[in-house]
């Protein structure tokens, strides 16, 4: 039988709490809009020059990591937004994998049977979650990554790396011409392994018998475009970083302002995912596993298939709040130099433009939308993960 | 975190606030008692607390002279110690009276910033220092090299500048502060450090090491450094421009700390215009005719000031340099007094 959802007509009463909400948007619109007007008309009576001229302005200073074209001769502080903003996301977005890996490794971990494992992981939640980040930030950069040896007596590691007080120089990868296939090999083989991992399941759906796709799946994904990687000639060269006067000069250069931020931030977001892992865990009623249990399922199958995915409709709410915090605590990159949008817009360009107000504003309009789009995006995970009532 | 809340903050003022206020600040510090100074706060010589908490320094003792010529007292200050980061934007919202942190006077702060600079206390000009251990004697062998810099100064815009015009390159590493710029360079993260000489001589006592670093013979830039104030308060700006003219002045006409009082009796007329005994100038600024008596008195000429902050009399040992009065081939030139 089919519902026919007729809207009901509003009421007297649903009129006038309409008619008070918009009251109150206009008044909140209105007091935005005087607030700007006032700002506007102070800024030209104090002669302070307002607006986003500067947008195109010549930035003329220097910037340690970009990871688009940037010079400070020919760049403008828009490029020199973009080049900050890409810092953050980079940082943000690497910190955001590691700390989930390593935050769902020591939430399960945390439960585990093994005392010494337990209690360990038990043991760096306390620890990590109750000092300050900045604390830990500098400790990372002062502390560990000064430690290491300076220049003339840098560290060299195994294929070509070099490890100094400077930061860790990697050989730069050089792609031949005939690389493309390479490339082309290997999406083909992605795509090729999830057809048939579908496929495998469908037959699974059907038959019950269980999938075994993993040895096709290496084989189509690595081995593939290895021998494709060979037939072509081997077209990969490496440029090592070598050692110049002053610096390491040629590779591939990791701060060591970048890798104490990413590190500081991985490791202290972890503790708090893993808690959250733990209650997810928890929550799910034990009764599943014992049931898991009764059907044969091995303690690893069981904790993927059964424990897990109703743990993740309890975790993910509060995973995306650890998400936007770390995001957010990313902006302490400003205490060690590392040039995230924080140190770059609303640190040079804010001082040698001394527009504070556009700068400000834009940069807290900026931290808004990644978290809002951060938070959509979990948000729609959340939905797919939702346990379906049948 | 401090400069964003005073951005914040200053937003919020210009947003919600009225400007009326900002056109009277002689009457607003008279008012309450006390001068609001934006200092340095870690820079030796120019602005910092001494071991006991008490203000020192070649602006500190600028500040207090402006104090001394208002309230006949030079301990009436409030010093407020500001990164490059929020200096303006502080003087711009009114959190301070007068910006005397070694800042760099230059077009764009001038005409863009709403505020005005007052008078150029001190001719500065931007050097290198570096390791000892690099063996290297000129800003011109520093190709590719790492270099420490502290953000938001006209500091970091003439490093690039330097290295692109000489066709260098070289690898910036950008600090919000000073001290952690230092602290960087001090731990071998970066090569050379570079900010205004007279602060190289200053940081460099700071360092673990002092003697095992250098500062390299090249100046770079033109630093004049000069106090601030809010544009539009031409009585205010006229008080602090003629505060340092009054000290120069004075030494120039030999009259100093020790001997103010017998040049009272003096009958040359350039002195007795500058100590009141003749004319009002000083009401002419809104201040008493023994306005530049007071600041000599408690602080001293231009030339003693320098000395003992920066000069022979400190551990900074800078030369007069630019810095000598005109007569003696120097730069510093006092406006007459009359």
């Amino acid at each position: 039988m089919l519902d026919i959802v007729q809207p009901a007509p509003l009421s007297r009463r649903q009129w006038g709490n309409l008619a008070l909400q918009a009251a109150l948007v206009v008044v909140v619109v209105g007091l935005a809009y005087a607030a700007y007007v006032n700002a506007a008309e102070n800024l030209a009576k104090a002669h302070i020059a307002s607006g986003f001229r500067f947008w195109n302005n010549t930035a003329g200073f220097d910037i340690s990591q970009t990871l688009i074209n940037y010079s400070p001769s020919t760049s403008t502080f828009g490029q020199a937004f973009w080049v900050g903003l890409l810092n953050t996301l980079l940082v943000a977005s690497l910190g955001i994998v590691l700390a989930t890996v390593l935050g769902f490794a020591i939430g399960i971990a945390r439960l585990s049977r093994n005392w010494l494992v337990a209690h360990l992981a038990g043991g760096y939640v306390e620890l990590i979650r109750n000092i300050p980040l900045l604390l830990q930030i500098l400790f990372w950069y002062n502390a560990v990554l000064k430690a290491l040896p300076d220049l003339r007596s840098s560290l060299s590691l195994p294929g070509g790396t070099l490890l100094n007080n400077r930061g860790l120089f990697l050989p730069r990868p050089q792609f031949g011409e005939r690389f493309g296939f390479v490339l082309a090999a290997f999406v083909a083989g992605v795509i090729a392994t999830i057809v048939l991992y579908i496929w495998a399941h469908r037959r699974q759906d059907l038959t019950g018998e269980p999938p075994r796709t993993l040895s096709y799946a290496l084989a189509l994904i690595v081995a593939l475009p290895l021998v494709v990687f060979f037939l072509a000639g081997a077209p990969l060269r490496f440029s090592f970083p070598e050692m110049g006067r002053f610096n390491v000069l040629g590779g591939i250069e990791i701060l060591p302002e970048f890798a104490a931020l990413l590190l500081a931030l991985a490791i202290y977001t972890a503790a708090f995912i893993a808690e959250v892992v733990r209650a997810g865990v928890l929550a799910v009623p034990h009764g599943q596993t014992e049931a898991a249990q009764a059907l044969g399922l091995r303690s690893g199958s069981t904790l993927r298939l059964v424990v897990i995915p109703q743990a993740m409709r309890v975790i993910v709410p509060p995973l995306t709040s650890q998400y936007l915090n770390l995001i957010k605590n990313s902006s302490l990159a400003v205490a060690i130099g590392y040039p995230d949008l924080v140190q770059v817009f609303a640190g040079s360009v804010l001082n040698i433009t001394g527009q504070a107000v556009e700068v400000i504003a834009m940069t807290m309009a900026v931290y808004l939308f990644i978290s809002l789009v951060t938070s959509l995006l979990m948000n729609l995970y959340g939905r797919a993960v939702r346990v379906v009532e049948r | 975190m401090k400069r964003l809340a005073t951005a914040f903050a200053i937003a919020t003022i210009l947003a919600l606030g009225s400007q009326a206020a900002f056109s009277q600040t002689l009457k607003t510090v008279q008012d309450r008692g006390q001068l609001v100074c934006g200092a340095n706060g870690t820079l030796a010589g120019f602005g910092m607390p001494d071991p006991n908490g008490n203000w020192v320094g070649f602006d500190v003792d600028f500040c207090r002279a402006i104090a001394a010529a208002i309230f006949n007292d030079p301990a009436k200050v409030k010093f407020v110690p500001l990164t490059p980061g929020n200096r303006f934007t502080a003087l711009q919202s009114g959190e301070i009276d007068v910006l005397a942190r070694n800042t760099t006077w230059t077009m764009s702060r001038d005409t863009t910033l709403g505020i005005d600079f007052a008078a150029v206390t001190f001719y500065d000009g931007q050097g290198f220092m570096v390791h000892k251990s690099l063996k290297v004697n000129s800003a011109l062998e520093l190709n590719d090299a790492s270099v420490c810099v502290q953000q938001g100064t006209t500091t970091e815009l003439n490093l690039a500048d330097y290295f692109r015009s000489n066709n260098m390159s070289l690898k910036t590493v950008t600090f919000a502060t000073a001290d952690e710029a230092v602290k960087a360079y001090d731990s071998g993260r970066c090569d050379s450090y570079t900010t205004d000489s007279s602060g190289l001589y200053g940081e460099r006592l700071r360092l673990s090491d002092p003697d095992g670093n250098l500062v390299l013979p090249e100046i770079i830039s033109k630093e004049p450094l000069s106090p601030a104030v809010r544009q539009g308060d031409d009585t205010w700006e006229d008080i602090v421009r003629w505060t340092h003219e009054a000290m120069v002045d004075a030494e120039e006409l030999g009259v100093n700390k020790n001997n103010v009082d017998d040049m009272l009796k003096s009958s040359a007329p350039d002195i007795r215009r500058l100590l009141g005994a003749e004319d009002q100038f000083g009401q002419s600024l809104g201040l008493t005719n023994d306005w530049a008596y007071r600041i000599i008195k408690m602080v001293g000429n231009y030339g003693e000031t320098f000395e003992r902050n920066v000069g022979q009399g400190s551990p900074l040992k800078i030369a007069r340099g630019l810095n000598a009065l005109w007569t003696k081939g120097g730069l510093q030139y006092g406006l007459p007094i009359r």
